[in-house]
């Protein structure tokens, strides 16, 4: 088993009743941060859940830690922190009393680490859970799950519905959490800035599939927004890589997936002038790969 | 240790290149010397917030311009030969300005004096 391995999918299919996950290849090595990104319903929960070990996959393998899920799932769960939202507190127990709880099952707790986490997101450890706003529950899950130390931290939506300083509490703890290299990250986001900001890898899942998995500068750098000029309203070259064509009379917007130098040239043998070449932030690749994947599903053709 | 990187939001450049300025001007303004050893990748990552893939990215880009030096596993320093360099180009780029204009006056054309450069490359 390969220890320097925080996650290990391979071939991973799910059949629900109106769902299906297939395919899904998705690994990532300790000491990084591996975000998935997608549309609502995508399966990226589908996903985390199968990695947790809640679900048994119909077929394929998941390995955390170096550990076989579902059937070794004790002894990962010992070293990972899960946070869902639909993980509930009780409603009528202090954040200590939560504290307590999770020290008594787990012997990796750090209460220095865990009163520091208190006092860095304002939280009152005597303070009853049902009187906690949906910031501080975030929070307050994020602390409970990080005292314990975590190898591989799994967080489902970490994001959703903060505001914008909760939310630069939760993404800087996060990233704290990785100044020990052995510690991993593995997070769902529909926010793509969140995603772009502090993820090494990238998953994009899109109805069930996996449309691209790989390293973040890689998969921002193979997208490039061409600003054309067709004075003598020339063809585009049809390119497999063009994922995307707007065009306003002599002006013409080109998305291409898998840039590269030779790129250009081809544009320019066709005689068209290349304006400008723009970078895509990882918002307008989501737009453009959910455009293209539901055309795919559609009709089999691209837009 | 705080480096206290600002980053724009409005900055359309990639990330790796806001940080690659970043580190370049604190070398420019002298607050990081030759020979000062940068944080570590992982250090420099977490104190900013930003991906480790990120930071590494900016560091390999800045090791090829020659701006730093890395040694696996043993870190990077701000180069001690970056400012020589660049003094060099300087200099030939004032050369060459020369070689243009006086071309020029004595109406030689491109092609030509490509030609005649050819000879000492």
């Amino acid at each position: 088993m390969d220890m320097t391995m925080a996650v290990q999918c391979e071939g991973v299919a799910k059949q629900h009743p109106h769902f299906l996950l297939q395919d899904v290849n998705l690994s990532f090595e300790q000491g990084t941060v591996m975000g998935l990104v997608g549309p609502n319903g995508a399966g990226k929960s589908t996903i985390l859940r199968i990695i947790m070990g809640l679900q048994k996959p119909d077929s394929g393998s998941v390995k955390v830690l170096g550990h076989s899920m579902p059937n070794d799932q004790v002894a990962a769960k010992r070293k990972i922190g899960f946070i869902a939202e639909d993980m509930r507190l009780y409603e009528s127990e202090t954040i200590e009393f939560h504290m307590g709880f999770i020290k008594s099952i787990f012997d990796t707790w750090d209460q220095e680490y865990a009163t520091k986490l208190l006092g860095r997101f304002d939280l009152n450890k005597d303070q009853k859970v049902k009187g906690l706003s949906h910031g501080q529950r975030v929070k307050a899950t994020l602390m409970l799950a990080l005292a314990r130390r975590p190898q591989l931290l799994v967080f489902d939506e970490p994001t959703t519905g903060l505001d914008p300083a909760v939310r630069k509490e939760v993404l800087d703890e996060m990233m704290n959490s990785l100044q020990d290299e052995t510690r991993s990250i593995l997070f769902s986001s529909h926010n793509t800035l969140d995603i772009e900001q502090i993820s090494d890898y990238i998953t994009f899942i899109y109805d069930g599939r996996i449309i691209e998995s790989r390293d973040k500068e890689t998969f921002l750098d193979s997208w490039r927004r061409l600003r054309l000029t067709n004075i003598d309203n020339k063809p585009i070259p049809d390119l497999p890589n063009i994922r995307q064509i707007q065009q306003s009379g002599r002006l013409c917007a080109v998305t291409v997936n898998d840039y590269d130098d030779t790129t250009i040239d081809q544009f320019t043998n066709a005689g068209l002038k290349v304006d400008a070449i723009e970078h895509l932030t990882l918002e307008e690749i989501f737009l453009n790969n959910v455009l293209h994947a539901k055309a795919l599903k559609n009709n089999g053709t691209t837009p | 240790m705080k480096f206290n990187f600002i980053f724009s939001q409005t900055d359309k450049r990639p990330m790796y290149q806001q940080i690659m300025e970043q580190i370049v001007q604190r070398i420019a303004v002298g607050d990081w010397p030759p020979n000062t050893a940068l944080p570590s990748i992982r250090q420099l990552a977490t104190e900013v917030k930003v991906s480790i893939i990120t930071i590494k990215r900016a560091y390999l880009e800045l090791e090829r311009e020659g701006v730093i030096v890395t040694q696996q596993g043993k870190g990077s320093w701000v180069s001690d030969t970056m400012n020589m360099q660049q003094l060099q180009q300087e200099e030939l780029a004032l050369h060459l300005e020369q070689i243009g204009k006086l071309a020029k006056s004595m109406s030689i054309s491109e092609d030509k004096l490509f030609e005649m450069l050819r000879k000492y490359i």
